[in-house]
């Protein structure tokens, strides 16, 4: 890498492959999301915190923020109809939730990667946004910078509490338990990727779609996620973002036709989501 | 009323002996001062320690609110340090030779101000123990820092910045430690014989040190300008609402020069009155400094309505949206405070009556430091509680814990200035007396033909003063 390399080829290194960049991904997992199927059971949420030993904080910290849901489902009202709730005595309208479920983005573009002073968290060559519990300081600038506030910090040692006996018995042996001061997100189950890829690679084959499944896609009783590596052009994601007209590099999507239901949140910040959503369909 | 800046007839010897009897016999005064800086301390101490052991919960800093109040009375202390640069180098290069009574004490300010700010960044890292690993050092493993985050160009700028500041402290000290181990006994005499490094005060020796003085001046300004520019890049460099400013390098540095000047007119007062100093610290010298922190202070609320006015008009709807809050949201009250201590109250400094009054010049001079310390906050706190994502708008209030740590942080500046003030001269006795040197020369009348006439006037035959 001479300097003369740095200088002319600068765009390319600061570009992901989507943008017609330097970086060579061997996969790029991504999402598709159907909020039309969501009904909000919370059972994906449920399924993370078995699947990646996340910590039970308690009603008091939950109360507080300091919980650590990878995934969230969001929860968010319709307009209330002022003239059937009369009575204000319900906090919540019986009609008009809709779920919004939210797990770390995987941005191609992550705006929590450049601002980690020791580069806890940066980009895999699997287009996943990684992040090293060990080398983590613990200096919270990632989840400033993080327009989805999808990062979770550990305020104190949550595994300490979380699962007293025998609950310890049902934790993941497959990945670590986080201590305090460490922040952590959602990983799309790296764990899996880790066991499907070496699977493969013994076998001396490629990862096939479908071959394994995240912790909330397959819990998702109606099949809302869908899970697959965008750079196969015949895995079900791709298919999905292809149907729905939405490209990785772009701040705003070219299609004009309303029935394609794909987006993407803060898709015009720039940080190249990989997480695509498709809209619920309202009756007006 | 008076008018000079300094007693022109007064004797070297005075100087000296003014100066060195304020490093001696401390007062009861003194050690309650002492006393209850060390209190503060103990309380600040405290509070770490249980933050060190249960997590950084305590704090009650919570999902989205990250930082708090550690991040904004760290972008505080740094800023509190860009006054001993400004009276120091900048006044030196621009021959303002009125700083010369009052630089050493800002100088000692700069220095102790960023090892308050250090710890801040330290203490609010979820992991302190791997501090280090922020710094490039050499590794078996090859890990390197992330030289793309301003996190980790904090950390050179400060290191280089506090190493930069306190070698000038003390390199233009060295005339003076040579003037107090001429005089001193005891364990004074074996510390400043090795802190003056042989000074004898030489034709050479001062060619040297004015060499190098001038060097490091030069050095140390634009060093000081880019502190405090990344300190604001790391916001700035971020994408949130109300942090992604264009403006805020010049803001912040310009932030930071108010608030140290303002500190400057607080020590002034506190160090005249406490050690007697009419003589060096006079009320011209106060109206001076009074009025370069108008200025800045004016300096500081334009760039404040230039932020205002491009985020107005940039059409930026989260960072509108941020703004709006500010002014009317749940920080309003501090947001209002912040603008009114900044930005009116400055207008105190304006008149001539009350820049000579002491009293109101010391409570008004803490005033705008709280002012700027309030504007911190408001950089820090509100664009974490109302960022883009709606579902994550959360107003968070610090809890003691975090008052506690921001609070013995004073005490631990003090401390260091309290133990400087009685080991270190506090007012530059070399630099006095070449003051009063060429304000005297300047009044004879052939001097005053060369010192006072316009660059049109026709230039007076030179005899040279030493003949």
């Amino acid at each position: 890498m001479s300097l003369k390399n740095i200088l002319e080829n600068w765009s390319h290194y600061r570009r992901g492959i989507e943008q017609g960049g330097h970086h060579k991904y061997e996969h790029m997992w991504g999402m598709a999301l159907d909020l039309n199927k969501c009904i909000g059971c919370n059972a994906c949420s449920v399924a993370c915190y078995a699947e990646n030993n996340l910590a039970v904080v308690g009603h008091d910290r939950f109360a507080k923020n300091q919980v650590m849901h990878w995934l969230r489902i969001e929860r968010y009202w319709d307009e209330p109809d002022l003239d059937k709730v009369s009575d204000s005595t319900s906090q919540y309208q019986e009609h008009g939730a809709s779920f919004l479920p939210m797990m770390c983005q995987q941005c191609n573009a992550a705006t929590c990667e450049p601002v980690c002073p020791v580069a806890a968290t940066y980009h895999t060559p699997d287009g996943l946004n990684a992040q090293v519990y060990n080398r983590c300081i613990g200096s919270r600038y990632c989840s400033n910078n993080c327009p989805y506030r999808l990062r979770y910090f550990n305020w104190f040692s949550f595994y300490e509490s979380s699962w007293p006996a025998p609950l310890h018995l049902q934790l993941n042996p497959d990945l670590t338990v986080r201590d305090k001061g460490v922040m952590e997100k959602c990983t799309f189950c790296v764990q899996r990727i880790r066991v499907a890829k070496d699977k493969a690679k013994m076998e001396n084959r490629k990862v096939v779609d479908g071959e394994f499944q995240t912790s909330c896609q397959q819990s998702c009783p109606t099949t809302a996620i869908v899970f697959g590596d965008m750079l196969d052009p015949e895995s079900k994601v791709s298919t999905l973002w292809r149907t729905h007209q939405v490209e990785l590099g772009k701040t705003k999507q070219a299609k004009q036709n309303r029935e394609l239901r794909g987006y993407r949140v803060f898709e015009a910040l720039n940080t190249e989501p990989k997480v695509m959503y498709m809209e619920r369909v309202r009756e007006v | 009323m008076q008018t000079k800046d300094i007693n022109e007839q007064i004797k070297w010897a005075q100087i000296n002996k003014d100066v060195l009897s304020s490093m001696e016999n401390p007062r009861m005064a003194y050690w309650v001062a002492v006393a209850v800086c060390v209190a503060m301390i103990a309380c600040a101490a405290a509070a770490v320690g249980y933050v060190y052991t249960t997590g950084q919960g305590v704090l009650d800093l919570y999902w989205p609110e990250m930082w708090g109040l550690f991040i904004a009375t760290f972008i505080f202390w740094i800023g509190m340090s860009h006054s001993g640069t400004l009276l120091s180098a900048i006044l030196h290069i621009v021959h303002a030779d009125w700083r010369k009574p009052i630089y050493r004490f800002a100088e000692a300010m700069t220095t102790f101000s960023l090892m308050t700010a250090g710890l801040f960044p330290i203490i609010h890292l979820g992991r302190m123990w791997n501090l280090y690993w922020v710094l490039p050092y050499v590794s078996d493993r090859g890990i390197w820092p992330n030289f793309r985050s301003p996190l980790a160009w904090d950390c050179f700028a400060i290191f280089t910045y506090l190493t930069s500041s306190a070698l000038f402290l003390f390199i233009g000290m060295i005339p003076d430690l040579a003037i107090c181990r001429d005089n001193a006994k005891g364990w004074r005499k074996k510390l400043y014989t090795v802190l003056s490094l042989g000074w004898a005060g030489t034709d050479r020796q001062w060619r040297h040190f004015r060499k190098t003085y001038l060097l490091m001046a030069c050095f140390l300004i634009p060093l000081a300008v880019s502190v405090h520019s990344i300190v604001s890049s790391d916001f700035a460099m971020s994408i949130m609402p109300g942090w992604h400013v264009t403006s805020f390098p010049p803001y912040f540095v310009a932030g930071a020069l108010y608030s140290g000047c303002a500190a400057i007119i607080t020590l002034f007062i506190i160090l005249r009155y406490f050690f007697r100093f009419e003589e060096y610290m006079t009320i011209p010298i106060l109206e001076k400094t009074c009025k370069l922190t108008f200025v800045i202070a004016m300096a500081w609320s334009y760039l404040n309505l230039i932020e205002f006015a491009a985020t107005w008009y940039g059409h930026d709807a989260a960072a509108k949206e941020v703004l709006w809050d500010k002014f009317t949201g749940p920080f309003s009250p501090y947001f209002w405070a912040m603008l009114f201590f900044g930005s009116v109250l400055p207008f105190a400094l304006a008149f001539e009556k009350l820049r000579r009054h002491l009293p109101t010049m010391f409570v008004v001079s803490l005033l705008l430091n709280v002012g700027m310390w309030l504007e911190r906050w408001m950089i820090v706190s509100p664009t974490l509680s109302l960022s883009y994502h709606p579902f994550a708008w959360k107003v968070v209030w610090p809890s003691m814990v975090q008052w506690a740590v921001v609070f013995g942080s004073f005490g631990w500046f003090g401390l260091l200035f309290l133990v400087f003030v009685k080991v270190f001269p506090s007012v530059s006795m070399y630099e006095v007396k070449e003051m009063v040197y060429h304000r005297r020369r300047a009044h004879e009348e052939d001097q005053a033909k060369i010192f006072h006439r316009r660059t049109s006037d026709p230039q007076p035959a030179i005899d040279t003063p030493s003949a």
